[in-house]
């Protein structure tokens, strides 16, 4: 008699509902992409004002890495034909760390312009490429003030004080002077 | 005897069944709070890789605009721009920057960011016109929304 009661008496054993929405937490966990917002920043310059002529800027043309992207998806660096985006990021690196030992190369830092002037007909995707490789040399250049690489230097946190001068220091150092001009209609959409 | 009892009594074991309930509630929690507010996208988003990504600090200050191809054939071949759930015209787009900082604090108004979100097949020219229109609506800050890229070595 009494062990027919104790059966009756028998749960259901709930043990493993926790595993199963464990997995099912875990699986949402997984599976939901936030969108981040992450990407390349840059700061366009102020409209220009219709009624002043614009400004004659006079710079010597050593202090300006030029790179031309044709509609085709050329690379013109510096006057001379390019075929791999990649490289620009040393190129890049060695023109804005010259402080004015190469007489081809940039006076100093302060003074280096990186001139970016693609075509209307350019791809996206190119383009990207050429600002992605332009704007990881600075970040180089700014890691190297610190003792640091890009990657260590976009990892540290402005909301840190100590971080914080860090990056203010490698900013003054090497202040990011990309210039995106305006395309030209040449080669056609 | 009394000393076995009580060892009897100390091997009950604690009630797991409210357990699953614990995390059902922890589940339920994020679905609910985790707000993924997409827009409905009416064009092409495949969006190309870049290295040296910087990351927002704060979205709310964000807003976002898509240019590609139209998805619907009917929309044509030619990239377009959409903000928010519908398409702008060219321009359309400095009133459109004007609406979206006016949603915000007054002293934050210098600090939105407009990230642009381009297809990467699309070509530079009607981007750089979006860029044109939007130094005409004095919304400088602009991001180029990439994702990270994975080297593959």
């Amino acid at each position: 008699m009494a062990r027919s009661k104790n059966r009756g008496n028998q749960e259901v054993n709930a043990g493993s509902m926790a595993d199963i929405a464990f997995l099912l937490l875990i699986f949402f966990l997984v599976t939901t992409q936030i969108n981040s917002d992450k990407g390349l920043q840059i700061k366009l310059p102020p409209p220009l004002d219709p009624t002043q002529p614009p400004p004659d800027i006079k710079m010597k043309d050593r202090n300006i890495f030029k790179i031309l992207i044709n509609s085709n998806d050329q690379l013109l660096v510096e006057d001379e034909p390019l075929n791999d985006p990649y490289a620009l990021r040393d190129m890049v690196h060695e023109f804005i760390t010259n402080n004015g030992v190469d007489p081809k190369q940039s006076d100093s830092p302060q003074d280096a312009v990186v001139s970016i002037k693609a075509d209307r007909g350019t791809s996206y995707e190119l383009f990207i490429q050429v600002l992605d490789n332009a704007q990881g040399a600075y970040y180089k250049a700014r890691g190297g003030v610190l003792g640091i690489s890009g990657e260590e230097y976009l990892g540290l946190d402005a909301k840190k004080p100590d971080e914080e001068k860090m990056i203010d220091r490698a900013k003054d150092a090497y202040p990011m002077r990309i210039s995106i001009a305006e395309p030209n209609k040449l080669g056609g959409q | 005897m009394s000393k076995f009892r009580k060892r009897n009594k100390a091997k009950q074991e604690i009630p797991t069944a409210a357990l699953p309930d614990i995390i059902f509630m922890l589940l339920f929690f994020f679905m609910v709070t985790t707000v993924i507010r997409q827009d409905k996208l009416l064009v092409e988003q495949k969006l190309p890789d870049a290295k040296d990504i910087t990351k927002l600090e704060r979205k709310s200050l964000v807003s976002h605009l898509y240019v590609g191809k139209p998805k619907e054939e009917k929309f044509g071949q030619e990239p377009l721009v959409q903000a928010n759930d519908a398409f702008v015209r060219m321009d359309e787009l400095v009133l459109w920057v004007t609406r979206e900082r006016d949603k915000l604090d007054e002293i934050d108004k210098n600090a939105m960011t407009i990230s642009l979100k381009v297809d990467q097949e699309t070509k530079m020219g009607i981007v750089s016109d979006v860029q044109q229109e939007l130094r005409e609506a004095n919304a400088l800050k602009i991001m180029y929304n990439t994702p990270q890229l994975i080297e593959k070595e």
